[in-house]
C-alpha cells in the first residue's frame, strides 16, 4: 500500500484518514510540503520519528489535525493558521512563534521563545516552558501548566498568558496589552510591569484560558494579573532610567 | 555700535569650530527638552564618499562603446542561489525597506509604481505589508524584523522575497522607531499597538540570537514558503567582513549591507552620527568577505547609505556590488524636500534642503506622514511618474560610465577601472590613489 494512503481507522462518529508521515523515511522537506497541499486528503497526520528536527509542520494554512510523535527542535508549528497540532514530546525553541489560529499543544515542556510574536490561536505547554515565554506576543493565548524562565511576555502587546507555576525575572518587561495571570511566585517584574488587581471579568476569562487548555478545576483566585502600568507608552523626561 | 549689514565674520566675530553653531544650539535643546534629539534622514556629517572616487575611462589600452550604439546590459538577477523562483530585476537599483507608518500608504503605492515601471523593486518595512504597495509592485521585498509587526504568513506567501532585517546603517544595534504622533488607528491595527504610543521597535529578534540560530530561522522561511522565494538578510555596516561570511554560511541568498550614511525614519541623532561605517568602506569589506567564500556573484551583495547618482550606483558596483538600493533619493524624487514647500518648511522651523523631521509626521510634501489632509497633497501616480524618470537617469548615468569604460554590462564595472582622489578613500575603498599605484593598507587588509 502506498505510504501515503490514509488508514481508515473507526472513530467514535465516522471513518477517520489517518496519513502517518516518517521522518526516519522521508525529507523534512517533502513532510512539510505535503502538509502545504491544499488538497491533502486526510483528517489527521501523524509524523513520526522527529528526533529533534527543527521546522517541523510549519506554515500550516488549513484546518487539520497533526501529530507529532516525539521532540521537535526549533520553531515546530511556526506561523500555525488554523491547525491543530499536537506535540507529544518537548519542543525547542521558538514554538508555535508566530502562530495566526489554531492550536498547538506540547505535551512536554518547551525550550526558550514559546509562542513568540504570535498573533492568535492557543499555545498549551503542559510541562515547564524556559526564558522569552511569550516574547512580542501579538494576540496568542498561551497557558503554560508549569513554570516559566526569565524575560518572559517582554514588549508582550496583546493577548494573555497564564502560568501555573511560577515566574522568572523581569516578567513583561515594556509590557503593552497582554495580560498575564500568575499563580506562583514572580521573581521580578521588568520595567513598566505591575500586578493589577482580579475583577470578576479577569477571573471569568481566567478560567475560560484554563478550562480550553484542559486545565478545568483550577481555582482562580490563586493567581495574580499582571499589565502595563502604560508609564513608558510616550517618552517623558522622568522616566529616562528606564530608557 | 554694531553694523548690522556686516555678516558675523565681516565683523571679525569667530565661530569655534568645536562649539559650531549647530553643536549649541542642540545643547540648547537638550537642556531646554531633557529628551535625546530624533529625526530622520542619515549622517549629515561629511565622510569620505563615492565622491572621493574617479573612473579611469578608456584610452589607448580600453576600447570604450558607443553610446546608445553599443549594448550596455543593467539587468540583474537576485537570489537564483537556492529560491525557485528569483528576482529578475531590469535595473540594478532597488528601492529600499522603508515603513507603511513612516511613510504614507500614498507614498508605498508611488513607490511600487514608480520601481515597477522602471523594473525593479521595492521593499515592505518594520510594520507590514500594505495593500497599496503589494498591489503596485511587480517585485516585492517583505521585510522580517525584529518587532515582527504585521507580520504574517499570508503577506510572507504574497511576497517575492523575504529580507530578515539585523540591522540599518544609521543605526546598527538599534530598532525601530514610530513617535505617537504617527501611530494612528490603522498604523496601530496593523501593529498591534495602542493608538498614539512612542513606539519603540525591538532591536534583537526574539526567537533567535546568532549565526547558527539564523541559519535555523533562514530554514524554517524556507519550509514555510516551500523554497520559493529569495531570502535576503540586511545588516547594517559595522563589522561587514565577519556579518557578510556569517550571513552567507547561514544561507542567505542575498546580503544587503547598509552603510552609516543609510537613511531612517526616526532615530536618535547620536546614533545616526556616531555608530557604523561609511558605505565605501562596507563595500570592499563584504567583497572580500565573498570572495574567500567562493560565493561572489552567487550570493548577490546589494549595498546602501547614500546612492545619488548614476555615478554612485556604478561605483557601487565596480566595488562588487550587483545591485544598489536607495531609500532617501527616492523620497527626494517622490517630492520631499521641494522649494514649493518652502513657507511650510520654515514654518515648521526648518527649510527646504534641509527637513528631516521625518519622526514629527507633519511632512508638507504629504510623504512621511499619516495626516489625512497632508496626504492628500501627494498624488501617487505623479510620484512613481517621478520615481520612474530618476531611476532611468541613474541607469543611464551608469551605463554612460560602463560605456566610457567598455563594459558591455554594469556588473562588468571593476575595482581596476577606479582610482581615488583622497589617501582616506584609496584606504577605505581599497583602490590607488590617483596617479599612483598605492593602496594605504593594501587589498586585503582588515
Ligand atoms: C523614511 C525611511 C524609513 C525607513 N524604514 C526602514 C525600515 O522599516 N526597515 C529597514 O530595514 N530600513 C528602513 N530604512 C532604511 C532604508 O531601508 C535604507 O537602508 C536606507 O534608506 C538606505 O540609505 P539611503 O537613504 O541613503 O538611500 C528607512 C529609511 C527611510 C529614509
Amino acid at each position: 500500500m502506498d505510504a501515503l494512503t490514509p488508514h481508515p481507522t473507526k472513530g467514535a462518529t465516522a471513518v477517520h484518514d489517518v496519513l502517518e508521515l516518517d521522518l526516519a523515511e522521508r525529507w523534512l522537506r517533502e513532510v512539510n510540503g505535503l502538509l502545504h497541499q491544499a488538497d491533502l486528503a486526510a483528517d489527521e497526520v501523524r509524523i513520526l520519528h522527529p528526533a529533534g528536527k527543527h521546522s517541523v509542520a510549519v506554515g500550516l494554512n488549513k484546518a487539520m489535525r497533526v501529530t507529532v510523535e516525539g521532540q521537535v527542535g526549533y520553531y515546530a508549528a511556526g506561523m500555525n493558521q488554523l491547525a491543530d497540532v499536537v506535540i507529544n514530546g518537548n519542543a525547542g525553541v521558538g514554538v508555535a512563534e508566530n502562530m495566526m489560529s489554531g492550536s498547538v499543544l506540547v505535551r512536554g515542556d518547551a525550550s526558550q521563545s514559546a509562542g513568540a510574536t504570535a498573533h492568535g490561536g492557543l499555545l498549551v505547554v503542559e510541562g515547564d516552558a524556559a526564558a522569552r515565554c511569550g516574547i512580542s506576543m501579538k494576540g496568542v493565548d498561551i497557558v503554560v501548566g508549569g513554570s516559566i524562565g526569565h524575560m518572559s511576555a517582554f514588549m508582550a502587546q496583546a493577548g494573555r498568558l497564564v502560568v501555573r507555576g511560577d515566574a522568572g525575572e523581569a516578567l513583561g518587561g515594556s509590557i503593552y496589552e497582554a495580560r498575564l495571570y500568575v499563580r506562583g511566585t514572580v521573581a521580578s517584574l521588568g520595567a513598566d510591569c505591575v500586578a493589577k488587581e482580579m475583577r470578576p471579568e479577569h477571573h471569568e476569562e481566567l478560567a475560560g484560558l484554563l478550562k480550553s487548555a484542559g486545565f478545568e478545576s483550577e481555582d482562580t483566585s490563586a493567581y495574580t494579573r499582571y499589565g502595563s502600568a502604560r508609564r513608558l507608552y510616550n517618552f517623558h523626561v522622568d522616566n529616562t532610567d528606564a530608557y | 555700535m554694531t553694523d548690522h549689514r556686516l555678516s558675523a565674520e565681516q565683523r571679525g566675530l569667530r565661530e569655534s569650530a568645536t562649539f559650531d553653531r549647530v553643536t549649541i544650539s542642540a545643547i540648547q535643546r537638550a537642556a531646554r527638552t531633557g529628551v535625546y534629539d530624533i529625526r530622520g534622514w542619515g549622517a549629515k556629517r561629511a565622510l569620505p564618499h563615492f565622491d572621493d572616487l574617479l573612473f579611469l575611462g578608456a584610452s589607448m589600452s580600453r576600447y570604450p562603446l558607443e553610446g546608445y550604439r553599443e549594448r550596455c546590459g543593467t539587468d540583474v538577477v537576485l537570489g537564483d542561489l537556492n529560491a525557485k523562483h528569483p528576482l529578475h530585476l531590469d535595473i540594478p537599483v532597488t528601492i529600499a525597506g522603508m515603513s507603511f507608518g513612516a511613510l504614507s500608504g500614498r507614498a508605498k503605492e508611488a513607490l511600487g509604481r514608480g520601481a515597477s515601471e522602471a523594473g525593479t523593486s521595492t521593499t515592505t518595512g518594520d510594520g507590514g505589508m500594505t495593500p497599496e504597495e503589494r498591489g503596485q509592485s511587480k517585485h516585492l521585498v517583505y521585510q522580517y524584523l525584529p518587532s515582527r509587526y504585521g507580520m504574517n504568513p499570508d503577506d510572507l506567501r504574497k511576497a517575492d522575497a523575504i529580507e530578515i532585517v539585523l540591522g540599518q546603517g544609521a543605526k546598527p544595534g538599534g530598532g525601530g522607531m514610530l513617535l505617537g504622533q504617527k501611530i494612528t488607528e490603522r498604523v496601530a491595527r496593523m501593529r498591534t499597538l495602542p493608538q498614539g504610543v512612542d513606539q519603540r521597535s525591538a532591536c534583537r529578534h526574539p526567537d533567535w540570537t546568532g549565526p547558527d540560530d539564523l541559519a535555523i530561522k533562514i530554514a524554517e522561511i524556507r519550509e514555510t514558503t516551500d523554497w520559493e522565494k529569495p531570502v535576503y538578510v540586511k545588516v547594517g555596516a559595522t563589522r561587514t567582513y565577519y556579518d557578510v561570511k556569517l550571513a552567507v554560511h547561514a544561507g542567505a541568498d542575498v546580503v544587503v549591507v547598509d552603510g552609516m550614511q543609510g537613511g531612517t525614519a526616526a532615530t536618535q541623532e547620536v546614533f545616526i552620527e556616531h555608530v557604523g561605517i561609511p558605505t565605501l568602506t562596507a563595500i570592499p569589506l563584504a567583497v572580500q568577505a565573498l570572495q574567500e567564500l567562493g560565493m561572489h556573484r552567487k550570493v548577490q551583495l546589494i549595498v546602501s547609505g547614500g546612492i545619488r547618482t548614476g555615478a554612485d550606483v556604478a561605483k557601487a558596483m565596480a566595488l562588487g556590488a550587483d545591485a544598489v538600493a536607495i531609500g532617501t533619493a527616492a523620497l527626494i524624487a517622490l517630492g520631499d524636500n521641494d522649494p514649493k514647500w518652502s513657507a511650510e518648511y520654515e514654518a515648521l522651523g526648518s527649510a527646504a534642503g534641509y527637513y528631516d523631521d521625518f519622526q514629527d509626521g507633519q511632512d508638507p510634501a504629504g510623504i512621511t506622514t499619516q495626516d489625512p489632509e497632508l496626504q492628500q497633497r501627494f498624488d501617487p501616480v505623479e510620484g512613481g511618474r517621478r520615481l520612474a524618470n530618476y531611476l532611468r537617469v541613474l541607469t543611464m548615468e551608469a551605463q554612460t560610465i560602463a560605456r566610457a569604460c567598455g563594459k558591455a554590462h554594469l556588473t562588468h564595472l571593476e575595482p581596476e577601472d577606479l582610482v581615488a582622489v583622497t589617501i582616506e578613500a584609496a584606504a577605505m575603498a581599497r583602490v590607488p590613489l590617483a596617479g599612483t599605484s598605492w593602496i594605504p593598507g593594501g587589498t586585503g587588509g582588515l
